[in-house]
């Protein structure tokens, strides 16, 4: 009985801890994506106010439908980004930063370059001349530019549904 | 090891049984967690504590793990790079269209749709390119790489049936059915045991075996995209999204309907391309029509555009 009680203060610590590491770690994201923007307003029609890359840190401030207010972290400017391009964890760019050798687990940060990578893909190349990487990097370069989109759904009259996302 | 000890222990195994019964609320409070994630706090707890050593705690954290990985585990990193090789294979199949006034078209209906998706941001972002070949196919590689025939766009009598086709492959990519045709056996092996290090350069035997494994994964996913097709499960996904989405940006989901009959005529008896790796344009058009309502309006001058952009296909 004694051992059990003695038992029980630890068990409660666990679960506050568990609980209010999970909200915490609901705070704090990373940026996903290899580039992205931070947006005046909620949507893709809102101007862009700052750029973001993979790995930055960000404090999320507000949700709505979908996207997250959000601040880079030290920065004063906040912004609107797409949750798709967030994760909670931590991205770590390089390995042999301290969180990894701290034996972070791969829930609470993920190691950029981890198993499938560019150094995979050089591998590959190498052994299947074949394949058509050239006309890949091609493809990737064809980007529509926020104006060119606008311009084009008007002429078009093409109207987004007045939806959150457009 | 002593009795607290060992009780503690047992009382972290039961904590992480509990835990899993509170899962659906944790997941309210993260977005998105894992059975790992409680285990691994369980573990992080108990040797942070000095209750568990560290090798205790490593492997509550690796039985969690070893349950967990799923195509889910897959981070929008490397499903890019999955799909820059999926898309390099599919290139070695098809020529490319080059015509530059149809390509810039494509891709701003395309870009255009996948902004009204699920899942508008991926790691490098969504492409579309015109396949030079008579079949009748379009194909989504993981990440948002797609390819287009221009057999498949003669099925396409607007813009809004153009948009459809798109927005069906976007489907595809925001519920990663590609990833998901990478067996099980390889990601465990893949994102397991050898991408444990991250971006230290890997010896010359671990880079070989994990080339290996990520040309059998390039392999699944080829193999169900181009020869055996998705499971009809998915197809319906894709089309259902294709209404979602083209609504949502404002092009009238009917030219799916329009898209699907015109391929229908096309399809002649002994073609092996589509009809090998889709359902029935008819048994298509009879699951979603109920879902679509009557057509719209479609402006002269979007009509106009379409012609004039996809003149020569």
């Amino acid at each position: 009985m004694n051992l059990r009680k003695r038992m029980r203060l630890p068990l409660v610590i666990a679960v506050f801890l568990m609980i209010s590491g999970i909200a915490l770690a609901a705070a704090m994201k990373s940026v996903q994506i290899k580039e992205g923007a931070l947006r005046s307003t909620p949507s893709f029609l809102g101007k862009i106010v700052a750029k973001v890359a993979y790995g930055d840190r960000v404090e999320a401030m507000d949700n709505q439908n979908g996207w997250s207010k959000v601040k880079l972290a030290g920065a004063r400017q906040s912004g609107w980004i797409h949750d798709s391009a967030l994760t909670h964890k931590k991205i770590v760019l390089k390995a042999g930063q301290s969180d990894v050798a701290q034996g972070a687990t791969g829930d609470e940060i993920a190691l950029a370059g981890k198993g499938f990578n560019e150094e995979v893909e050089r591998e590959l190349r190498g052994k299947n001349p074949q394949l058509d990487f050239k006309t890949i990097d091609q493809m990737e370069k064809i980007v529509v530019s926020d104006s060119q989109m606008r311009q084009f759904l008007d002429e078009g009259r093409v109207s987004p549904q007045g939806g959150a996302q457009q | 090891m002593n009795t607290s000890r060992r009780e503690f222990i047992r009382t972290i195994g039961r904590l992480t049984q509990w835990s899993a019964g509170i899962l659906p609320f944790a997941g309210l409070l993260s977005g998105c967690k894992t059975l790992e994630t409680v285990s691994t706090i369980g573990a992080q707890v108990g040797a942070a504590t000095g209750m568990l050593t560290e090798s205790q705690a490593q492997s509550i954290e690796n039985s969690g793990k070893a349950v967990a990985r799923s195509f889910e585990d897959i981070t929008p990193e490397q499903e890019y790079y999955i799909g820059r090789t999926v898309g390099a294979r599919i290139l070695t199949k098809y020529s490319t269209y080059p015509n530059k006034r149809a390509t810039a078209y494509v891709n701003l209906i395309g870009q255009s749709l996948a902004r009204a998706s699920d899942v508008p941001e991926t790691f490098g972002g969504y492409h579309f390119m015109i396949q030079d070949s008579d079949e009748i196919n379009a194909l989504a590689a993981p990440g948002g790489l797609v390819f287009v025939t221009r057999g498949m766009l003669r099925c396409c009598r607007s813009e809004d049936a153009v948009a459809a086709v798109l927005a069906h492959e976007i489907g595809h990519v925001n519920h990663r059915h590609g990833l998901q045709a990478i067996k099980t056996s390889r990601l465990t092996s893949a994102l397991t045991t050898l991408g444990l290090e991250g971006t230290r350069t890997f010896g010359g035997q671990e880079l070989s075996e994990l080339t290996k494994t990520f040309e059998q994964s390039i392999s699944d996913i080829t193999q169900t995209l181009i020869n055996n097709g998705y499971s009809r499960k998915f197809e319906r996904q894709a089309d259902q999204d294709a209404v979602t989405i083209t609504k949502r940006l404002g092009y009238d989901p009917n030219g799916l309907l329009d898209m699907l009959k015109e391929m229908e005529k096309q399809l002649k008896p002994g073609r092996v391309d589509f009809v090998k790796t889709h359902p029935s344009p008819e048994s298509r058009i009879t699951e979603i029509s109920p879902k679509i309502d009557a057509p719209k309006w479609i402006p002269d001058v979007r009509q106009r555009r379409f012609q004039r952009a996809l003149a020569g296909i």
